[in-house]
């Protein structure tokens, strides 16, 4: 009788322990990794938050090896395809061997690309890891290892806010690059720019990161000829209005980058008006002669706006005038908003560098503004009739009491 | 007959009667004038005359004042009306409506809208916000919905 | 057209019997004595009113009680309709200055003790008209719907809440919820346009008849010594009254226009309350007196006792001529006059403390 229930009992045992040893494999890489110290402890950590990790993949089906030996020879044994730590100019092939199979890659993601390995081989940074350079970026130095973020993920160090920082810790740092005829401001003048500023300060993510004009993992230098194209992603009018114009040509010719020779590449700031023109800081002087066509055209265009941007402003004072008096000026504003706009396409069509367009926008803009100055001046004109009115209201009524009060005077002597 | 004298008392009447007429004819006047609606006699922000039918022909847009802000209207091809606040989401340039492409388009920064308002490319981060239309005789009344 | 006076009023005589109301009031007087100025702060008051039935009236044509439109139809009066600004800022203006002049009047009959017999009903339906008063002007405050209205009606139909028993009820019925929201508007827009006025021309009435029927009360001082000859009510005092309307008119239209009322911006039910939030001037005693008050006395809690002191307060001031009995015997008894000079005393300190003191 007690035999058989030991029986049972034994054999119950040890199929709990086959199931539990077959219900899970262990992954002994982490196992044994985590109770490691150090740079070997850090892969064990990382891992957990990485997106291989999560789509179910390991440390065995990068470096090879079998998860399921504890003992460290058997689990990280060559000959079951262990490769360990990559040398430093073949990680971007040990990250092709997937990522460069659109019939691996689908499994995952039918629609990531896979054309990365191919990019980088035609990039800078290709071409120098290729020669056996060993500062160059490779996979890890932009994506990170271990615990790598898809790009979107806010803590990613290529989701676009952090990306000139990433490209920066090569890029600025003068000691790494020394080798290289590279400059290493391109980060500092880049967060003075309005691009920076909008990236970096206000999040705008519709603002250009390093890689919107250079390219990822093609990262190269545009070409002078292609410039103006970049730009054109999200500047496509003004850069349509340049390539209509007389400057395309003359550009072409001379080989100078479109919108660099103004606006310059990485420090690109706020226009001002004081840009355009003949005098001060007017850049159109850089090749311009003076009595020259352009340099005419340069004069009349920045008077033009100058026109422009004086009957707004003594519009504006007259609104406000009429507005601390109290008085009703929404619709005078609406059109002051609709001559700023005029002012802001004026400026846009500078870059058609025809005078004549430039001046019929001004003179449209001149008409709304000065629509909105007799708004303001009505409305001024209104508040003193409302004091004249008043006036006259307040002699009326006193005339009246000054007639009652004699009325009752003369009603009680008799 | 005696040819009566306006005595000091007459006198007194006359003006006090004088100054009431006064008094009651500026205290009448600003009240009808008060009564007499004014023009676009709305409230005018929450309910605005945008344009009127007839004016708009098919496939062109118009901006509009709504409130404090720029609108859009628009007659596609097809004869519906539509109506957006004109302000981009981006950096609050005003949009304008491109006939050739049928979509919504910001020339500040390239980014274009389609005819939902939502976002087709481009840097703007939200949707333009539609409104209301409504037929009232000749008017087309755009009101927030 | 021959002395049409007189045919209109034969015309109507011979129907409706109106000679003797004729005679009554030709010989009715005014008597005439040192304090003879306070007689005219009634009149004052009912001028005041009958401008807010005109000027509200006139708002109406444009005003839209939702809380959607309330206060863009108040900016579309002040911009657009033609003398709307002038109506508006009349109307503000003048509330204020009824209130005050209700105040005024008020404390003037208590001083003279123009309650006492045979008049107590006139006190009676007067102090009714005090809380419709102060009802139109809490309820019309809120009408513009802007920031200040908004949040100084949320902390008034608050202290209503904290009346025991009925308190949740009570603000329930006030606000038509539990916030101040659309509903709110709509019944205070009744309560300001409908039910108030109406009331309040009932009592008015009842009240105006009682002061013809009886005359004018003498304050005990004069009694005792009537001097100078009683003046006419009418034409002579009457003609006095139209003389000061007249002057008031013209204050009120230099206030209105020299410094119109504000709109401010539109209340926003999500936003924070903004520092500072007070009611109306003329609630500021109450407010500051209920913040001032210990949270706790004798285990009570301090503001509940604070309210329902104003509540008895409330109806003391009701039934003052059936409690100061040595006036109905054509007594004085200083008692009263302290109490009165103590509360306007207090009335002024509170809210000055509420101007000037440490703002909270």
């Amino acid at each position: 009788m007690y035999k058989k229930k030991i029986a049972v009992f034994i054999i119950v045992f040890i199929l709990f322990f086959a199931v539990e040893s077959g219900a899970e494999t262990i992954d002994n890489c982490i196992i044994c990794h985590k109770s490691q110290e150090g740079l070997l402890k850090e892969p064990a950590d990382n891992i957990e938050h990485d997106v291989h990790f999560k789509r179910g993949l390991s440390c065995f089906d990068c470096h090879g090896g079998d998860q399921t030996k504890e003992d460290l020879i058997e689990a990280m044994d060559p000959a079951k395809g262990f490769i360990g730590k990559p040398k430093r100019n073949d990680i971007p092939h040990f990250c092709a061997r997937c990522h460069a199979d659109p019939a691996y890659m689908r499994r995952f993601n039918p629609n990531i690309q896979t054309d990365q390995f191919a990019k980088y081989n035609e990039s800078q940074h290709g071409k120098l890891n290729a020669q056996g350079d060993q500062k160059v970026a490779v996979c890890i130095s932009c994506h990170d290892v271990h615990g790598v973020r898809q790009k979107d993920d806010p803590l990613s160090p290529v989701f676009i806010t952090n990306i000139p920082k990433r490209c920066a810790s090569c890029h600025a740092d003068k000691e790494y690059m020394k080798d290289y005829f590279l400059p290493t401001d391109q980060m500092e003048q880049y967060e003075q720019s309005v691009h920076g500023e909008a990236l970096l300060k206000k999040g705008d993510r519709g603002a250009p990161a390093c890689n919107s004009c250079h390219g990822s993992h093609d990262a190269a230098l545009p070409r002078a000829i292609s410039v103006g194209n970049v730009c054109a992603q999200c500047h496509s009018l003004t850069r349509d209005l340049f390539a209509k114009s007389p400057h395309k040509a003359a550009h072409d010719n001379l080989g100078i980058p479109e919108c660099e020779a103004c606006h310059g590449n990485h420090k690109i700031m706020r226009t001002s008006d004081d840009m355009l023109g003949t005098a001060g800081d007017g850049l159109c002087v850089k090749c311009h002669k003076v009595d020259s066509k352009g340099y005419s055209v340069a004069g009349s265009m920045r008077s033009a706006i100058e026109t422009l941007k004086t009957g707004i402003k003594e519009s504006q004072d007259v609104v406000a005038n009429a507005e601390n008096m109290g008085m009703d000026v929404s619709d005078a504003k609406f059109d002051l908003d609709n001559a700023k706009s005029s002012l802001i396409k004026s400026r846009t069509y500078v870059h058609s560098f025809s005078k004549d367009k430039v001046g019929e926008i001004t003179k449209e803009g001149i008409g709304i503004s000065d629509k909105a100055k007799e708004k303001g001046r009505k409305a001024v004109s209104e508040f003193n009739f409302r004091r004249k009115g008043f006036a006259v209201a307040i002699v009326i009524i006193l005339f009246l009491a000054c007639a009652l009060y004699l009325k009752i005077r003369r009603m009680e002597k008799s | 007959m005696n040819q009566q004298k306006i005595t000091r008392r007459d006198f007194i009447n006359y003006i006090l009667g004088g100054g009431l007429l006064a008094f009651l004819l500026s205290a009448v006047y600003p009240i009808f004038r008060y009564i007499n609606p004014p023009e676009g006699a709305e409230t005018a922000v929450s309910d605005v005359v945008a344009a009127k039918v007839g004016d708009m022909p098919p496939n062109s847009g118009k901006i509009f004042k709504f409130g404090d802000k720029p609108g859009l209207l628009i007659n596609t091809s097809s004869g519906k009306l539509l109506a957006f606040d004109a302000v981009c989401t981006h950096l609050n340039c005003t949009v304008q409506f491109d006939p050739q492409s049928n979509f919504i388009w910001c020339p500040c920064h390239n980014g274009h809208f389609d005819l939902n308002g939502n976002v087709i490319s481009g840097p703007p981060p939200r949707p333009l916000e539609k409104y209301a239309l409504n037929i009232r005789g000749d008017d087309i009344v755009v009101s927030k919905s | 057209m021959q002395n049409l006076p007189k045919k209109l009023y034969d015309w109507f005589d011979e129907r409706y019997q109106i000679t003797g109301f004729k005679d009554f009031f030709a010989k009715k007087t005014v008597p005439v004595h040192k304090h003879f100025v306070w007689y005219y702060f009634g009149g004052i008051t009912l001028f005041f009113f009958c401008v807010q039935v005109v000027t509200g009236i006139l708002l109406l044509f444009y005003y839209k009680p939702s809380a959607a439109e309330a206060f863009e139809s108040v900016k579309f009066i002040m911009n657009k309709v033609e003398f709307g600004w002038l109506i508006r800022s009349v109307h503000s203006w003048s509330a204020n200055l009824m209130i005050f002049s209700a105040f005024v009047h008020l404390f003037s009959n208590f001083f003279l003790k123009s309650y006492r017999r045979p008049r107590e009903l006139t006190w009676i339906t007067g102090a009714f008209l005090f809380f419709i008063a102060l009802g139109l002007g809490f309820t019309g405050y809120l009408l513009p719907w802007n920031e200040l209205s908004f949040f100084a009606t949320k902390v008034g139909t608050q202290i209503a809440g904290s009346v025991p028993f009925v308190g949740h009820y009570l603000r329930t019925i006030l606000r038509g919820g539990e916030e101040i929201s659309d509903a709110t508007l709509t019944r205070f827009f009744a309560f300001h346009v409908m039910i108030l006025p109406l009331v309040a021309a009932a009592f008015l009435g009842i009240h105006l008849l009682m002061v013809q029927l009886q005359g004018m009360s003498e304050p005990l001082s004069v009694v005792k010594n009537p001097n100078k000859r009683p003046m006419k009510f009418f034409p002579n005092f009457l003609l006095r009254d139209l003389f000061v309307w007249l002057l008031l008119f013209a204050g009120l239209l230099t206030l209105s226009v020299m410094f119109p009322w504000e709109l401010g911006k539109k209340a926003d039910a999500f936003a924070p309350t903004p520092a500072g939030i007070k009611p109306e001037w003329y609630f500021l005693w109450m407010f500051e007196t209920l913040k001032i008050i210990p949270s706790k006395i004798l285990s009570f809690d301090g503001e509940v006792l604070g309210i329902l002191g104003f509540g008895v307060a409330g109806m003391a001031l009701v039934i003052i001529p059936f409690i100061d009995i040595w006036s109905r015997k054509e007594k004085r008894n200083p008692l009263f006059s302290i109490i009165g000079i103590f509360a306007i005393i207090f009335i002024l300190f509170m809210t000055c403390m509420s101007y000037f003191g440490p703002q909270k």
